[in-house]
């Protein structure tokens, strides 16, 4: 066994004291990118153990909501679509981001909660938690696209050279969802009500959000104000980036989502890191 | 800090606050209901606007869990941590092992600290054994090459090789608590934080786990041990620090600390609980000090519970003040036991005639449950003398010889017709 003593003489000095925010906090969380991988891991691993369908859950659940919505807003509600771009791409377009925001949403918000007895158990940087569970929803994520690309090819729609952009908005999204999803975790811990809150707020989210339809139908004078929801920014750019020149960038809108969502990141883990140290005293 | 000194914790204290619901009176007026109901929920309100945590409960109390707790460990110290329940060791050792932060006063910890208060977190049911490794491990701060390293050794511990790849969901219960510490035990940290785990397992596998935690202790790292068995804090600790409610009683050699510990908890025939736990729970103890003398132990295990009890069944251990248990009773195990039938309020009664036992003292402790399940358990709350103290000044001390006050025959024959001739 190799002996720990000689390491030790340059090792730091942790100091806990009561008001103190740590001060090593993002060496440590580099430190314990490995839990966080095995963590993201084991919530991957964990989800589609003992289902019947497995992964092709993560394959239905998007193509029925397709359907169904290129069904309602597409044919009976007769909304446009952009250019030429048929409906159903239109719509599991912005569905794509819809789905990443919303799974990494209530996955986050849930998770300190599940997590209870590690929280009470063992130290690692909280963050860790909440961030691992958005992994499980980019991984649906991917299938999601792998689905689109599918879809493209079915209807012989070829994206432009825009589509270069998509990994910026991919990360656009999880930056979108992660900041609100932050403040909520950590408000859940406090107040259990949130939990029953979450899946209300998504649904509602789904339907003013332009998920089902373009947001070229929103009046242009209210298309800024509808931007203030970073989730409008998010899905624009998707559409943007997916389905080329049919899709225009309303760059004034987009650049506010771009601000909500930098603001809210910022808010997000600021309250987080602020109730982090009483966690373990309250879940 | 001095280079040997690895931990130095000043004036840590740690507070709790809590709430109690008033004592209610069986038929209250409306007018009292409304004007309770609004106060709680004006209080709610401005609790949830200050961001603070919501209390249950018409009176806050607050609750110092550690007061003033200071104290110096040296590199290679084992010191166990001991004391009564509530005195505040597991707050402690969370407070050291940073999962909570303390509110007052300042802990500085120099090297790599692990943390050790639960057997397996983390480990989750549907995963392998195989994966688990891996899972538990990470948690408790290991690397991934440390566990790829460590991994046979650690299967070859916990004597789990066949079932590798196996969902830890079917495992026995035993199996699980093996591989569980067979992963903690391979942690090498500087600084090793263990909370009474090794309360699991069979008694062999116990004795294992307290041979590898002497080989912790042995290779030079720190030590922080918390337990209630007296006997593995004498087994492994160099030094021993007494709690009592939140406060540091006494910091001293093992044996010292034990014996102050054995005599604080100064004869107590009974005592009684009257926190409500919203299940059945034991809420008084009571040993007739009388019987004790010619070693009759008569115990009195009451208990109340918030519906009517149809079945309770009542459990003892006997201790001896070196930690061992020497005897124990269980009426889930005794054909005779009486069922009570409907019972909120109840007494169960044990009584064990001529225990043959050696005069000296004991500590109790007490449970109760029904066929299935356990409702409450209290250890170590009792302490007395069985039979007569110091009774045999010339005997031997009960620690070299044993327990057991047996009669033995002793008979003497003349060697001559015994010896083989030369």
């Amino acid at each position: 066994m190799d002996c720990p003593i000689s390491q030790s003489e340059q090792t730091r000095v942790l100091v806990l004291e009561a008001s103190r925010t740590e001060r090593n906090y993002w060496s440590d969380l580099w430190h314990y990118r490995e839990l966080f991988a095995i963590l993201a891991w084991r919530d991957v691993a964990v989800r589609y153990k003992q289902t019947v369908m497995g992964v092709a859950w993560a394959i239905v659940r998007p193509l029925v909501t397709m359907i169904i919505f290129t069904i309602v807003f597409g044919k009976l509600a007769k909304l446009p679509s952009d250019g030429d771009v048929p409906y159903p791409i239109l719509v599991f377009a912005g569905m794509l981001p819809w789905f990443l925001f919303s799974s990494i949403l209530s996955e986050a918000s849930n998770s300190l909660i599940s997590n209870a007895s590690l929280i009470s158990k063992v130290y690692f940087p909280r963050l860790i938690v909440p961030v691992s569970a958005g992994v499980v929803a980019l991984v649906d994520f991917m299938i999601n696209l792998a689905i689109l690309f599918g879809l493209m090819a079915w209807y012989e729609f070829v994206p432009g050279w825009h589509i270069v952009f998509l990994p910026a908005f991919i990360a656009f999204a999880v930056v979108a969802s992660l900041g609100p999803a932050l403040f909520i975790t950590a408000l859940n811990v406090k107040y259990r009500d949130v939990r029953y809150a979450i899946p209300f707020a998504i649904q509602f989210g789904l339907y003013v959000s332009p998920v089902g339809f373009s947001s070229e139908i929103i009046p242009a004078d209210m298309r800024f104000l509808y931007s203030l929801n970073p989730v409008v920014g998010v899905i624009d750019g998707f559409r943007w980036s997916l389905l080329g020149g049919e899709s225009q960038l309303y760059i004034p809108g987009f650049l506010a989502s771009l601000g909500v969502t930098a603001f809210m990141m910022w808010y997000g883990l600021r309250y987080f890191r602020g109730a982090e140290r009483a966690f373990a005293d309250l879940v | 800090m001095r280079r040997d000194v690895v931990i130095r914790a000043e004036h840590l204290g740690k507070r709790y606050v809590i709430g109690h619901h008033a004592p209610r009176e069986r038929y209250s007026s409306l007018r009292d209901v409304v004007a309770r109901t609004t106060t709680r929920f004006l209080r709610t309100a401005v609790d949830v606007a200050r961001g603070r945590q919501l209390i249950s409960g018409d009176e806050i109390e607050e609750f110092w869990a550690l007061k003033d707790v200071s104290f110096e460990l040296k590199r290679g110290d084992v010191v166990g941590v001991i004391g009564r329940n509530g005195a505040g060791k597991s707050t402690l050792l969370k407070v050291l092992s940073r999962i909570t932060a303390p509110t007052s006063g300042r802990v500085e910890i120099k090297g790599r600290i692990a943390s050790l208060l639960e057997v397996g977190t983390g480990f989750h049911p549907e995963l392998t054994g195989r994966e688990n490794i891996f899972l538990n491990g990470a948690i408790l701060g290991m690397r991934r090459a440390e566990i790829e390293r460590k991994f046979d050794e650690i299967v070859a511990f916990a004597e789990v090789e066949k079932f590798l790849d196996t969902p830890v969901k079917r495992y026995s219960s035993g199996m699980y608590v093996r591989l569980a510490f067979a992963v903690a035990a391979h942690l090498e940290p500087e600084i090793l934080v263990v909370d009474e785990v090794l309360a699991v397992g069979d008694a062999e596998f116990q004795r294992k786990c307290l041979g590898k935690m002497k080989d912790v202790a042995g290779q030079g790292r720190t030590v922080i041990f918390v337990s209630h068995n007296l006997a593995a804090v004498k087994a492994l600790c160099t030094r021993s620090i007494l709690l009592r409610t939140g406060r540091v009683e006494c910091d001293s050699s093992v044996d010292a600390v034990i014996k102050r510990y054995v005599s604080a908890s100064d004869a107590a025939h009974s005592i009684s609980f009257d926190e409500n736990k919203g299940r059945p729970a034991i809420s008084a103890i009571e040993v007739s000090s009388e019987a004790l003398v010619a070693r009759d132990l008569i115990v009195d295990i009451h208990f109340v519970s918030p519906r009517p009890l149809h079945t309770a069944v009542g459990g003892l251990v006997l201790r001896a003040d070196t930690g061992e248990p020497v005897w124990g009773s269980n009426s889930r195990f005794h054909p005779s036991v009486k069922i009570v039938k409907g019972l909120t309020h109840g007494v169960l009664r044990c009584e064990a005639r001529r225990l043959p036992i050696r005069s000296g003292r004991y500590s109790l402790s007490a449970w109760l449950g029904d066929w299935h399940e356990d409702y409450d358990a209290r250890i170590d709350v009792l302490s007395f003398v069985i039979g007569e103290e110091d009774a045999h000044v010339l005997r031997p001390p009960v620690s070299a010889v044993g327990h057991l006050d047996w009669p033995a025959e002793w008979g003497t024959a003349e060697a001559a017709s015994v010896l083989p001739a030369a």
